[in-house]
């Protein structure tokens, strides 16, 4: 019962990482219609600048200029990369995406690998190939709740993911953007034909993916402090199959299909060899698929007026 | 035709003038061959190589040469870049073997390149010791290839033995990446060896991870609820970072060991305090060492400015290796060919040969038998002696 339990708080914790960085690819696709295949790299981007804004940061308050506790530290390079790779995204819609808008699909799904490529290897001459070590933010403190083994940073990293992603939900419901938001992900056609600036939804989609996958990064820099250039490609893939799996363009499926997932590894590693963890794991996700092919929340695509 | 006869005539005098010096007096000095990754993707192995090798020259020279017989016999280094690539590798050691007439090669050191160019030393039956390569083929089946460090394959059972004497524990746990050699290998090896100690079984749980993995929550899960006193995980640095922190924030609070891929100065920055204390095996550590190794140590520091690592006293055992077994062959004929057969079968003798990385012995084969050093993380990060284990 222990170790379920344990493996249940190992769960929330890797499943809040796959929930974050779905979020991203399941907006994109339900505005825009593609999947942006460089989500990813940007969320490998956005641990990177929050690195940069942290040590930074760090610099700043040990040198006196502005001293300042470590957790406000924290908070501050969240919400501070958080914006900053907003831009990023906004500009891999603007130079990647928007130029192929009438394109066909491929084009933009070739575009997003190559753009991924493109971080990557930018990354890697930027910084040089050497392992990077997130700075330790927070002093870990362990509980112990009956055997079960829980850490500070694991409970702030499930609680601020559940708190983006009903952020994210709130304003999807609540506001006027997000209601246009709404609107796109029903008809695209139509819709800017109402009024409604289609490449300033489009920008707006990408700068929130962007920030999210930014806290993702982030929040992982804080639980796993080792980071290379090419951390976000496996996150990517993965997030991408919660995306599907959560169905299209929901909120809260991506959330709860993230965390799916991230209970199914850990668990299939607590049941099998840990060797078999990923062939099952996804063999089971296959399974639900062909069930459920539209996902949790999604709705059959010949329900719409275009595919 | 009349401007060339003079020069020619001058360059068959000098031809003629050395020509009746004959076998006997032909070792008028010892050549020695030094195949480094000066340039590439290593060089600071190479500079580690050229910086040991010079420093024994030194030495060598104040002697006024080795001491082979009654004579002493003056050495000379042939110093030639491999580029770090396997083809400059081979190419290096067909020019010393054919057109400088090395009596014994020292180096390549990375396997990538040791393999091939032991390959070339042995065709042309010339003695070469590769201070650094680990990997078993690069003497296997080469009755003329050396080498001054232990194998892959000797670690796994140094660990086991290590535990069970330091700690007397009976119980173990593995954590490795099952997609990559090396890890998987020593995983391998490091199993067998306790069972053999400890019975069947005595592996509490052998759990493994595919590389590129960073989440080992699971795994360590397991690890923890199995019951297992040590963890051992032969892991390289950066995920060793990451399985040792998570393991402590899932609450083991028991010794992590690993070998000798933990041995970099990345591990402590990226690895933190939650390394110290930790164990892991290696060639030789620079921190609390003794004797001749500290003196070693403290006059390449003096000389080049930091503290030499594993490959610089790898290179410069070998070179007392090959040393001591010109010195063993009891004098040199001045036939090459003769020369390095008996160089080759007095290395194959060498017994208890006291190097600065340990005690080696070898016996008939290229690989010595010699004991692997036990680091331990001290509480300031640094990689300190704890102790040396032997086969």
């Amino acid at each position: 019962m222990v170790i379920f339990l344990q493996n249940l708080v190992n769960a929330l914790q890797w499943g809040s990482f796959y929930a974050l960085i779905a979020l991203g690819y399941s907006m994109v696709y339900s505005i825009l219609m593609l999947f942006n295949f460089a989500h990813g790299d940007i969320f490998m981007v956005g641990a990177y600048i929050g690195f940069g804004v942290s040590v930074g940061l760090i610099g700043l308050a040990h040198s006196g200029l502005l001293p300042m506790p470590h957790w406000l530290i924290l908070v501050l390079t969240i919400l501070v990369s958080m914006f900053l790779t907003s831009f990023v995204g906004m500009i891999v819609e603007r130079v990647g995406y928007r130029p192929l808008r009438n394109a066909p699909r491929a084009s933009a799904a070739i575009t997003g690998l190559m753009i991924g490529i493109i971080l990557e290897t930018g990354n890697l001459i930027l910084l040089g190939a050497r392992r990077v070590s997130f700075p330790s933010l927070i002093e870990t403190a362990t509980y112990d709740v009956g055997g079960v083994i829980l850490t500070n940073k694991k409970i702030m990293i499930v609680g601020v993911s559940l708190l983006l992603s009903l952020a994210l939900h709130q304003f999807v419901r609540r506001t006027k953007w997000g209601m246009a938001m709404r609107a796109m992900a029903f008809d695209s056609v139509v819709v800017p034909l109402m009024g409604v600036p289609l490449n300033t939804m489009a920008a707006l989609t990408f700068a929130i993916g962007s920030a999210l996958a930014a806290a993702a990064g982030i929040l992982f820099g804080v639980a796993y402090p080792v980071l290379d250039p090419y951390m976000g490609i496996v996150f990517g893939w993965k997030a991408f199959v919660a995306a599907i799996l959560g169905g299209r363009g929901s909120i809260l499926g991506a959330t709860l299909a993230g965390f799916l997932l991230g209970f199914t590894e850990i668990f299939v590693a607590m049941v099998f060899p840990s060797t078999l963890r990923d062939l099952i794991a996804y063999s089971i996700i296959l399974l639900i698929l062909t069930f459920r092919p539209h996902g949790f929340f999604g709705e059959p695509y010949s329900a719409r007026l275009r595919l | 035709m009349r401007k060339g006869l003079l020069p020619g005539i001058f360059v068959l005098a000098v031809v003629m003038s050395f020509a009746p010096s004959g076998p006997l007096q032909a070792a008028q000095t010892i050549k020695i061959g030094i195949n480094a990754p000066l340039t590439g993707d290593i060089p600071k192995v190479g500079e580690g190589t050229k910086f040991a090798a010079q420093m024994w020259l030194e030495d060598v020279k104040k002697a006024g040469g080795i001491t082979v017989g009654k004579r002493k016999i003056p050495v000379e280094l042939v110093l030639e870049d491999n580029e770090s690539k396997a083809e400059s590798a081979v190419k290096v050691a067909t020019k010393m073997i054919t057109e400088d007439d090395v009596l014994v090669m020292i180096g390549p050191q990375a396997s990538k390149q040791a393999v091939p160019a032991g390959g070339i030393a042995n065709n042309y039956k010339t003695p070469m010791i590769s201070p650094w390569s680990t990997n078993p083929d690069t003497t296997k089946d080469r009755p003329y290839v050396f080498r001054a460090c232990f194998l892959d394959p000797f670690q796994g059972p140094v660990l086991a033995n290590f535990i069970t004497s330091e700690f007397k524990f009976t119980k173990a746990a593995v954590l490795y990446d099952v997609a990559s050699d090396y890890p998987k290998g020593l995983a391998e090896f490091f199993k067998q060896a306790w069972e053999k100690l400890h019975g069947k079984g005595s592996v509490v749980a052998y759990e493994s991870f595919t590389t590129k993995d960073t989440d080992f929550s699971s795994q360590l899960t397991k690890i923890i609820n199995s019951g297992a006193q040590v963890l051992f995980t032969p892991q390289y640095y950066n995920e060793v970072a990451l399985i040792v922190q998570q393991a402590h924030q899932l609450g083991w609070k028991k010794p992590i060991v690993g070998s000798d891929s933990w041995g970099s100065a990345e591990l402590v920055n990226l690895c933190g305090k939650d390394c110290y204390g930790d164990f892991f095996s290696t060639h030789y550590a620079a921190a609390g060492a003794k004797g001749a190794t500290k003196a070693f140590i403290d006059r390449y520091k003096a000389k080049y400015g930091y503290v030499p690592d594993d490959v610089a006293a790898l290179t410069w055992d070998s070179m007392n290796l090959a040393q001591t077994a010109i010195r063993n062959t009891g004098g040199l004929t001045g036939d090459l060919k003769k020369d390095r057969e008996n160089v080759r079968n007095a290395l194959a003798r060498i017994k208890k040969f006291k190097g600065i990385t340990g005690e080696m012995t070898f016996s008939g084969t290229g690989d010595p038998s010699k004991c692997a050093v036990i680091v331990k993380i001290s509480d300031k990060g640094e990689f300190t002696f704890f102790k040396s284990v032997c086969p």
